[in-house]
């Protein structure tokens, strides 16, 4: 019985991780008044710098690393495009899904001589390594470093957001820009910073799978993640917090729906599949309600001067 | 500069040009920092995609799919919804499709016409349930429609995998029955009098014979005139797009914003489940498979909508382009070794350029400002009448 | 006027442009410290535009600005605020879902260490400068929940926070009762003789001739002169303003009324957090009739309109229009009982901005069969009538037709508004804010317009937070306050004085 909720647990755990650090920087973006439906895209590349930067180097954290960094750089287009040029931001986000994964795929065969999946790389450490803990109940809480990484990084945009003076800007500039102009605050560095720091999370995010789960990089290593985490930013109503939810309620139905098919069962594998995004459409429905985005959220602001 | 010149660089047409000339240079720039052939590698795409005619005829077949589903996402941009939901439409199109396609056999002037409506309806109904959710409970459409397109996808492969409809060996489902093909003549063209007919026209013998071609992009193409005279012509395109404009002053005025909004994703998922039953009719294998992960038509079809600046005309154009670059660009690793994703950062940046749609007439603005502005410099005022627009 | 540390302000020879448009010609402006100064002109005069360079919302083409006689360059308003400036806006700056505090300290909070906030310490030092100014207002109250008047002192007490010498105040008054601007006029000397000097934008003369020390006249952007107030008119100001004698009372016959076209009776309106807002109100409008509502911002106004125009349901009572009951009824269905409004926010509810100014015309009447047969838009059909629309309103520019509606003047675009409305010929306009944000010139053809639609036999509510044009317009003025019909006056047997204490919530037991 233990046995079993531990494995909910870690698998819980493991499917919410790339989603809530791609969530997290969505709600960042989206505070500061910035839509971003290109973190699909920004995984995709960071997955695979993630495991460009292991496999040069040997060591899993500069591919942690350089995964931030990707996303980043891909981040400062859709920033030039919504933020400079007051463009649309859905289309910019759109073409960022298009751009970076053929990016990344480009990179994989230059690196892996034309193949579209990488070598198997240096991983990330688990949290409870089995040769540490041998053969306690803890070593089968099956959990990659990530995990704590993702809780720690949602603590930390809590706080900044709500706690601190930076935050109260950037949740002024996504409410009101033309006010938060007015007392002084630079909507156009405030929102380049946050929509480049979302691509750092989401780069981190792409990472973590392949860093971690798969440990290489495939094409259909990121498949979907990006707008599932997109969803758990409307579905937790912008906040780190409520994210954070939404991503562990995707993860627990994804694991209910793994381990309710696991061996015979009469529900057809394929129905279960269904499982966790049936449940949200309810969840939502009954549960959620309407969601109300930053009031700035995607309309590009246009300086007067 | 002189205002024809400037006059033209406004027009959004000048914007599409100039984002697909971009697209082609920045792929040219990656390609030669990469070591890759840029001449030779556009040569082969163009070969690859125009240099036989049964290229282009596969261009042509490749596009349908991808017209409607950009007529579906343009049509709902301009009600202001986002349809990301468009692939899940064209999948359920698909299996709506194929399931009356087998289980029904009816001679083809009812089979056809049957199957077209199940799967159109199909699409259309999930369309409708996705504008339905946002209408009455607030839900965010994109997060249902992505919802939905992995319910889809999860679907389909349930309906192959069950018996009935479950080809032996294979990871696909039975065919269609034949009465329910779209293409042209595809008994004919292979029977005695066919080829004995066709042998003297070669170029027409290629395509009949060596590509699926079917009435598919006509089909399409009436699409697109008829949402672009439904937009533009009637008063429910009035309806809808004051509501995409301006849905406070919409509701104001009396117009049903919420039934507008369910009736624009009824018909976008429509568009988009008609060009899953078109690819079931017209194409081999007409029916489905089991999918790992999502084709793409809907998802395409968002980068057709706005490389086509949202226009459903528009969308004519982009759709070929889009099909031309990328089958074209499958011939890319075995001909030249370039990787073929070249062509989706292309086309990213193409999309990209048209998310700055409005840089190049800002730009000009700013010119003529600056160029007003001296002007007015070296006048002399007097109390005269300055104009307040 | 010479450079010199007398004047707190001093801008020389400014000038100001927007593409062609010249909104700023040479202006000069010279004001004494400790002194209130008016700044007056019509609405696209460029007054704003002036305050807007002094606090560095704008830059300046040309002309210099001097504070305390020594020149400065004010890039941003991070600047002004540096030197001592302080700026209270027409539209409020604040943050809707934020506090009272957090809008306040916004930009300079009071930190603990490394950005960390430390709210309570600024809520203390906010409670310190309420107590010292008298201004009072609860810190920990979210600007959405406050009433205007509240948030308006919220905006004083940011300028205040900042340590600001000189207070700008942008078109203060247009959202307060006579009490209140009585109350503000009290609270800018007290300012002053702590020691600031007080510059007002306003196109209020009898504000100007009550508060100001001295008052500088644009029009058009061009410098008129600055006279010293105590030895001039409204008269006087109001020719400088518009450079033409200017009749400032409103001409009309006495009113005909006919019978009972709106009747609301005990009408009750919940707002979007449930609290009831109309608490059992009872109106009624009579063909040939124009009934004014005068009351203060946030007294049921907006959910009242709501109610009316079928945008929010009612909790019980019944609104009747020509004896037919259209309480829960839709949008559309309240139209096709003859039901035209003029909302207040022309820009949100009146008009689709992007359409051209022929298809805003067709608006609320696209469905009609004299637009088109069957299923088509006859956009011949729907030309011909805007046309016709832009001759007998003089909508300008005349050749608008095919533009986007959101290219014409506010004043131009409030005439394509009314036009609609009105050439549909409804039994009941409803009038809601109908001259906000409009010049002279406009103001006075929207109230003929009405007037003469009165004289037609229309049933005309109007819905106004101006007072005057309340007093002025109406035949009968009804008082609204907390929700209900707290008095109902025919014109000339009331003074402003009553009508503004029963606004407030006074003086009803008489």
């Amino acid at each position: 019985m233990l046995a079993n909720l531990l494995l909910c647990l870690s698998i819980t755990l493991m499917y919410s991780t790339p989603l809530l650090f791609g969530a997290l920087g969505g709600v960042l973006s989206e505070r500061s008044g910035v839509t971003n439906i290109g973190i699909e895209g920004m995984m995709n590349i960071g997955a695979m710098a993630g495991v460009a930067g292991s496999f040069i180097t040997g060591n899993p954290w500069m591919g942690f690393l350089w995964a931030g960094i990707a996303g980043g750089l891909v981040a400062v287009l859709h920033a030039i495009a919504s933020v400079r040029f007051a463009g649309d931001q859905t289309i910019s986000g759109v073409a960022i899904n298009l751009i970076a994964p053929g990016l990344a795929l480009f990179w994989c065969r230059r690196l892996f001589d034309g193949a579209a999946m990488s070598k198997p790389i240096t991983t990330l450490p688990k949290v409870f390594d089995t040769t540490q803990f041998g053969d306690s109940a803890l070593a089968s809480l099956d959990i990659d470093i990530t995990v704590i990484l993702g809780l720690i990084a949602t603590l930390v945009l809590w706080f900044v957001l709500y706690r601190t003076k930076l935050g109260l800007h950037i949740r002024a500039v996504g409410e009101h820009p033309e006010a938060a102009e007015t007392f002084g605050i630079n909507v156009f560095h405030i929102r380049y910073s946050c929509v480049i720091a979302s691509g750092v999370l989401a780069g981190l995010g792409g990472a973590s799978v392949t860093l971690a789960i798969i440990s290489q990089y495939t094409q259909t290593a990121i498949s979907g993640q990006g707008f599932i985490a997109l969803a758990a930013v409307i579905f937790g109503k912008w906040t780190p917090q409520g994210a954070y939810g939404a991503c562990l309620l995707f993860g627990f139905t994804q694991a209910l729906a793994i381990m309710l098919g696991g061996g015979n069962s009469i529900v057809p594998s394929q129905i279960l599949a269904m499982l966790p995004y049936i449940m949200t459409i309810i969840v939502l429905v009954f549960f959620v309600g309407r969601s109300v985005a930053p009031k700035a959220d995607g309309v590009p602001y246009v300086e007067s001067k | 500069m002189n205002s024809t010149v400037a006059k033209i660089l406004k027009k959004p047409i000048t914007s599409a040009i100039l984002a697909i000339v971009i697209g082609f240079a920045v792929a040219a720039i990656i390609l030669l920092l990469a070591g890759y052939d840029p001449g030779g590698s556009f040569a082969a795409l163009f070969a690859g995609a125009l240099s036989k005619p049964k290229y282009i005829s596969n261009v042509i077949i490749k596009a349908t799919p991808l017209l409607l589903c950009g007529i579906s996402v343009a049509f709902a941009f301009r009600v202001g919804l986002f349809n990301i939901g468009a692939e899940g439409q064209y999948i359920v199109g698909t299996i709506a499709a194929t399931i009356v396609g087998i289980l029904v056999d009816l001679p083809a002037p009812l089979e056809i016409p049957l199957v077209i409506c199940v799967g159109t309806l199909a699409g259309a109904g999930l369309g409708a349930l996705i504008g339905w959710l946002k209408a009455k409970f607030g839900i965010h459409e994109v997060i249902t429609s992505i919802m939905f397109n992995w319910i889809a996808l999860y679907l389909c492969n349930y309906v192959v995998s069950l018996d009935i409809f479950h080809q032996p060996n294979s990871t696909g489902s039975y065919p269609i029955h034949e009465s329910g093909f779209t293409m042209i003549l595809p008994n004919w063209k292979t029977s005695d009098e066919g080829m004995a007919a066709l042998s003297n026209i070669p170029w027409l013998r290629e395509v009949m014979v060596k590509t699926d071609v079917n009435i598919g992009i006509i089909v399409a193409i009436a699409a697109a005139i008829f949402i672009n005279w439904l937009l533009k012509r009637t008063k429910r395109g009035y309806e809808m797009r004051a509501v995409g404009l301006n849905a406070d002053a919409s509701r104001f005025s009396g117009i049903n914003v919420q039934k507008n909004l369910v009736l624009c994703m009824l018909i976008s998922g429509a568009l988009s489940g008609l060009a899953g039953v078109l690819n079931i009719t017209g194409i081999s294998p007409h029916g489905i498979a089991t999918i790992a992960a999502f084709e793409n038509y809907g998802f395409n079809g968002l980068s057709v909508a706005f490389i086509a600046g949202c226009s459903p005309l528009g969308c004519i154009p982009a759709s070929l382009l889009f099909a031309g670059l990328i089958y074209g660009g499958q011939t890319l690793q075995q001909v030249m070794g370039t990787p073929s994703e070249i062509i989706n950062i292309m086309i990213g940046t193409i999309v990209f350029c048209m998310a700055l749609g409005n840089v190049i007439p800002m730009l000009i603005n700013r010119s003529e400002h600056k160029r007003a502005t001296k002007m007015l410099a070296q006048e002399s005022v007097r109390g005269g009448d300055t104009h307040v627009s | 006027m010479e450079v010199s540390s007398d004047y707190a302000v001093q801008m020389h020879g400014i000038v100001k442009t927007f593409g062609t448009f010249r909104a700023l010609d040479g202006v000069d402006l010279d004001v004494h410290k400790q002194s209130i100064h008016a700044i007056l002109g019509e609405n696209g005069a460029g007054k704003s535009t002036l305050m807007n360079v002094l606090y560095g919302l704008l830059n300046a083409d040309e002309g210099e600005v001097y504070l305390n006689g020594e020149r400065v360059d004010i890039q941003n308003p991070q600047d002004a605020i540096k030197h001592g400036i302080g700026m209270v806006h027409q539209h409020f700056m604040l943050v809707e879902n934020f506090t009272v505090t957090e809008n306040i300290v916004l930009g300079e909070e009071i930190c603990s260490t490394a950005g960390v906030l430390d709210m309570a310490g600024a809520r203390k030092e906010v409670e310190r400068i309420i107590d010292e100014y008298g201004l009072e207002v609860d810190p920990g109250a979210k600007i959405e929940d406050i009433s205007v008047g509240m948030q308006q002192r919220v905006e004083i007490l940011k300028a205040l926070y900042r340590g600001c010498d000189t207070l700008i105040l942008d078109e203060p008054t247009s959202v307060l009762t006579p009490q209140e601007i009585t109350q503000l006029i009290k609270i800018m000397r007290e300012l002053v003789e702590k020691g600031k000097t007080i510059i007002i934008i306003t196109h209020k003369l009898k504000e100007i001739m009550e508060s100001a020390d001295k008052c500088t006249i644009i029009r058009r952007g061009k410098y008129m002169g600055t006279v010293d107030v105590s030895k001039s008119s409204e008269e006087e100001l109001a020719s400088k303003m518009v450079g033409r004698h200017v009749d400032l009372s409103v001409d009309k016959t006495p009113a005909k009324p006919g019978k009972v076209v709106l009747s609301v009776k005990d009408l009750h309106v919940k707002d979007a957090r449930g609290i009831e807002q109309v608490c059992g109100l009872n109106l009624d409008v009579h063909a040939g009739e124009i009934v004014g509502l005068a009351g203060i911002d946030g007294n049921g106004q907006n959910e009242f309109i709501e109610a009316l125009c079928g945008l929010t349901k009612s909790e019980s009572g019944t609104v009747t229009v020509n004896d037919e009951e259209i309480q829960n009824k839709t949008p559309r269905e309240i139209i096709d009982h003859k039901v035209s409004t003029i909302p207040a926010d022309r820009q949100r509810f009146g008009l689709v901005l992007p359409f051209t100014v022929a298809e805003n015309t067709v608006l609320e009447r696209h469905n009609e069969n004299k637009f088109g047969a069957g299923i088509t838009l006859d956009y011949t059909r729907v030309r011909e009538f805007a046309n016709s629309l832009i001759k007998e309103f003089d909508i300008r520019p005349e050749d608008c037709m095919d533009h986007p509606v959101g290219g014409l003047s506010g004043g131009n675009q409030q005439k394509v508004i009314i036009a609609r409305q009105v050439s549909s010929d409804p039994d009941l306009l409803i009038a809601v804010q109908p001259t906000r944000g409009l010049d002279v010139g406009a103001i006075e053809f929207v109230h003929n317009t009405l007037i003469r639609e009165r004289d037609k036999g229309m049933a005309i509510l109007l819905i106004s937070l101006e007072l005057d044009e309340v007093m002025d317009v109406a035949d009968t003025i009804d008082v609204i306050h907390r929700g209900q019909i707290v008095g109902s006056f025919k014109q000339h047997t009331v003074s402003g004085e009553k009508v503004g204490l029963l606004m407030a919530g006074g003086g009803k037991h008489e």
